[in-house]
């Protein structure tokens, strides 16, 4: 007699089936997820962290023999450093733009162009970056070429970032700014910029380790080097712990090619430190990825 | 309080029933009888537990995160919250019709109706073609829609988007339809519409209809139940139950009369 | 408050009259500060759009001689002769293609399947550990994805996955040949795996845009949640989905450093998969650094088709998933 409780069977039976299949291969799909990144990341760590010694942090690249990526080291905190200092203030106000001033025609363009910007391949920012910057400097690599190509990959994450951040600020923080008599410039920025201050600060964070792994802009930028990094940040070639992998990483000595995977254990643990720490930061809801 | 005794057979059985939210107890020990082939109508003060009831008799309750539900809701005498009871089967056989109308977008009028047949055994087109036209027909809508059934749902006024989805949810067979205020989003023609569909359908199904409008209720059903607050945070409690001449006449508790008499709500 | 104290600036900057005459009035009426404040952020709003323009411009600048010397062949010429001064873009542009098609064949189900898992299954707790996993998957650096690719996964495809495709689908051009060093295979591999976050993020996005009431709709009609998902919530999200899906493969087309270390950069039609080619991308930085003459502008014009490829495909699935994001229904992220 029982209708809810009879033993499934037939089409009933076969729709329950196809159910729990489909509910397995999600859960597969997610486990096929992890795979990839744990065996990246252990794969790394096992091959990088025997050369991590005092040469491997103080010497400079050698290419038949195991050397040091201190020039990487600082190229990379040099490089990365000055685009921030490029791109942040950009893109912070174009971030602002959108947000405050940016509901009509021009805004809405700036803003689907800053989402079609982050789709452009880095190294054709790479290509751009040496027709403005390297040509016209007199054909000199430079740190700051490469600089200015990562800003130009922060910018439009950052103004993004930054744009949703400042909306999520309510209206009302803003209106009791205004009543008291504070002009509005003075409201964005004494007020709903420092309202949406975690917000913006993880956008940061994450579009510096984006751009700190960053490689193929860099290769015709700051061209890279074996010797110390160029004391000048306008000329002469400079080196990232990314450029050395892609070099070190490809040379036939096996003693090299370790060099290259401990300073990709190195970059590994920046970048990641960095994305982790963008989440500790920002406890709101809507992270992206 | 449990109102067991009025009804000798009924469809559904609700008995001491419980539903949780998380840690909020959103009704607390509802009994109550639902007769076949009759229409019964839930009214009371907003946020006093009719849709969570309604949903609980179907198991659509579970499908929000964290929900969960003590007690037995008896369908033809069977649990449909014992063990090994397929939740899929209890909707087949208890279906639905929300607030809002919600057809399919990117289904024609045709697919809409036969969304919920075509999961079970295959039918023949000439089969399908009857069902379609049958249940447009009880929904009151197959004169305004026979000559653009390729069309999208979506083409459809709010009223007849409503319409198409009581077709769709007759459709299935199924015994009991739930109905959680089918026309607090329409205006009064639609709901004239929906209310008279809503009187031929119990010939053949049983009804249950929540609504805010007392009108409404007193209109269309044969038993009404009353849902009551005691204060904010509370659980929602079945205050009264009865023939729906008798609650609306002579109601037993002071918050029925209250409230029936529009002193509050 | 309201209208008065919150004028849109570029609302009456550039739409309602003319924008000299607006920036006068309001100079004249409003605050001096919130004036140049305003200026101020337009112009660095602004910027973004002179960089893009700036980019194209350039790139057709540097691309002058190559354009000039090949013309409009250059884009299906498959010629690559360095001794000759002979150059084409098709070899490359059939390998950009062809790599980042196999890599969104096999990172779009698994991407959709995540999407899924998150959105209609995961309790919340686990939901976020696979949220952070995914994250961090874009977060690894290209160029240690190619010396992983190179190293681990490579001899990995070569000795457990090759050997049983070549026994079924031997029979087949793609899957015919030996398995070289190196390998489009590989490199398409590891473009799945790299593109998978953003599969991922968009169709999770996607997918969470889809009203619950779609969904109680299906469930209140005796459907199990597989039925559910295929019939009322992939049916509903179906042109995000696919702007997902594309927006992978402008990713895919447009990675660079991975694909250099993997791929083996050998300009050719490759017919196999288990054999060497080269993409756009990778001919650009393996042979920058030893660019010169008529090379340079033809790397130029290179990235000028890339960028003409991927802006392309950025463009049509950002409609894509605008459509059903900010929605025709009026959906908004619900």
């Amino acid at each position: 007699m029982s209708q809810l409780r009879r033993p499934m069977t037939g089409r009933f039976k076969r729709r329950r089936i196809m159910d729990r299949a489909m509910t397995f291969a999600a859960y597969a799909c997610a486990a096929l997820a992890i795979i990839p990144l744990t065996w990246i990341v252990i794969y790394v760590f096992v091959k990088g962290i025997g050369v991590w010694n005092a040469r491997f942090f103080t010497q400079l690249p050698a290419l038949f023999e195991a050397g040091g990526v201190r020039n990487g080291i600082f190229g990379t905190l040099e490089v990365v450093g000055l685009s921030a200092a490029i791109g942040v203030p950009v893109g912070v106000m174009a971030g602002i733009f959108l947000a405050e001033y940016g509901d009509n025609i021009l805004g809405g363009t700036v803003r689907f162009t800053a989402d079609t910007m982050t789709g452009v391949p880095s190294i054709v920012v790479g290509l751009f970056v040496y027709g403005v910057v390297v040509l016209n400097t007199g054909g000199a690599y430079s740190a700051f070429a490469g600089a200015v190509a990562l800003a130009i990959l922060m910018i439009p994450i950052i103004t993004r970032t930054t744009e949703e951040m400042i909306r999520l600020v309510p209206n009302s923080i803003r209106e009791a700014s205004l009543a008291l008599g504070v002009p509005r410039w003075k409201t964005i920025l004494r007020v709903v910029l420092p309202t949406a201050l975690s917000g913006i600060v993880t956008g940061v964070f994450l579009s510096v380790a984006r751009v700190a792994g960053e490689t193929a802009p860099l290769i015709m930028t700051i061209f890279g080097t074996y010797y110390a990094i160029s004391k000048n940040i306008f000329d002469g070639p400079t080196t990232t712990l990314s450029l050395l992998i892609y070099k070190l990483g490809g040379a036939p000595n096996p003693e090299v090619v370790k060099v290259a995977w401990g300073a990709s254990l190195l970059l590994i643990l920046i970048v990641l430190g960095l994305s982790l720490l963008a989440r500790l930061i920002f406890k709101g809801e809507g992270a992206k990825f | 309080m449990s109102y067991l005794h009025e009804i000798s057979e009924p469809v559904v059985e609700v008995q001491d029933l419980n539903m949780y939210y998380g840690a909020f107890k959103a009704l607390d020990s509802v009994g109550m009888k639902i007769a076949k082939n009759r229409i019964t109508a839930l009214i009371g003060p907003s946020g006093c537990g009719k849709s969570t009831f309604i949903r609980g008799l179907n198991r659509m309750h579970e499908t929000v995160p964290g929900a969960r539900i003590e007690g037995k809701v008896l369908l033809d005498g069977e649990d449909v919250y014992a063990e090994n009871v397929d939740p899929v089967r209890v909707r087949r056989k208890v279906g639905m019709v929300f607030q809002k109308p919600n057809p399919f977008p990117t289904m024609s009028i045709y697919d809409n109706v036969i969304a919920g047949i075509k999961l079970g055994r295959r039918h023949k087109k000439s089969e399908l073609d009857e069902i379609v036209e049958r249940t447009l027909n009880q929904a009151a809508l197959w004169g305004e829609v026979k000559n653009k059934l390729k069309d999208s749902g979506m083409s459809l006024s709010g009223g007849q988007q409503q319409r198409l989805c009581i077709a769709r949810t007759l459709a299935v067979e199924p015994e009991v339809i739930l109905m959680d205020e089918p026309a607090s989003a329409l205006d009064p023609i639609s709901t004239q519409k929906i209310e008279d569909a809503i009187q031929d359908l119990k010939k053949s199904y049983t009804v249950v209809i929540v609504t805010h409008n007392m009108q409404q209720a007193s209109r269309v059903s044969d038993y009404t139940g009353f849902f009551f607050i005691e204060e904010m945070g509370a659980p929602g409690q079945l205050w009264e139950f009865g023939e729906t001449e008798r609650i609306f006449s002579n109601p037993k508790r002071k918050e029925t009369e209250d409230y029936v008499t529009g002193r509050f709500g | 408050m309201g209208e008065a104290a919150w004028p849109s600036l570029p609302d009456c900057f550039f739409i309602r009259r003319g924008v000299i005459l607006n920036l006068f009035k309001r100079l004249r009426r409003g605050n001096l500060g919130d004036n140049i404040f305003g200026f101020v952020v337009l112009l660095f709003g602004v910027s973004i759009l002179v960089i893009m323009a700036g980019i194209v411009f350039q790139l057709w600048l540097q691309s002058a001689p190559s354009r000039e010397k090949f013309g409009w062949s250059f884009l299906w010429s498959t010629a690559y002769d360095v001794q000759r001064q002979n150059y084409g873009a098709g070899v490359f542009i059939y390998g950009t293609l062809v790599t980042a098609f196999i890599a969104l064949i096999l990172a779009a189900p698994v991407g959709v399947g995540i999407a899924a898992y998150l959105v209609e299954i995961a309790p919340r707790r686990l939901n976020r550990v696979v949220g952070s996993m995914v994250e961090l998957l874009a977060a690894v650096p290209s160029i240690v994805y190619g010396l992983w690719g190179f190293y681990a996964l490579n001899p990995f495809l070569r000795d457990y996955i090759a050997p049983p495709l070549q026994a079924v689908l031997g029979w087949l051009p793609p899957f015919s040949g030996e398995f070289v060093g190196t390998s489009v295979f590989t490199a398409s591999v590891v473009l799945a795996i790299m593109i998978l976050p953003t599969v991922a993020a968009v169709s999770r996005d996607v997918l969470r845009a889809v009203p619950d009431a779609q969904r109680e709709a299906m469930l209140a009609l005796g459907a199990t949640r597989w039925e559910m998902f295929s019939r009322a919530v992939l049916p509903y999200a179906k042109s995000g989905v696919l702007g997902a899906a594309i927006l992978g493969l402008g990713r895919a087309a447009g990675e660079t450093m991975a694909v250099t270390f993997i791929i083996g950069n050998n300009p050719q039609i490759f017919k196999s998969l288990f054999g060497q080619g080269a993409t756009i991308a990778s001919e650009i930085a393996a042979k920058w650094q030893e660019a010169s003459g008529l090379t340079l502008p033809v790397l130029m014009e290179l990235g000028l088709v890339l960028f003409a490829i991927t802006i392309i495909i950025n463009i049509s699935a950002r409609l894509l998933v605008m459509l059903l994001v900010r929605g025709p229904r009026g959906g908004l992220r619900a």
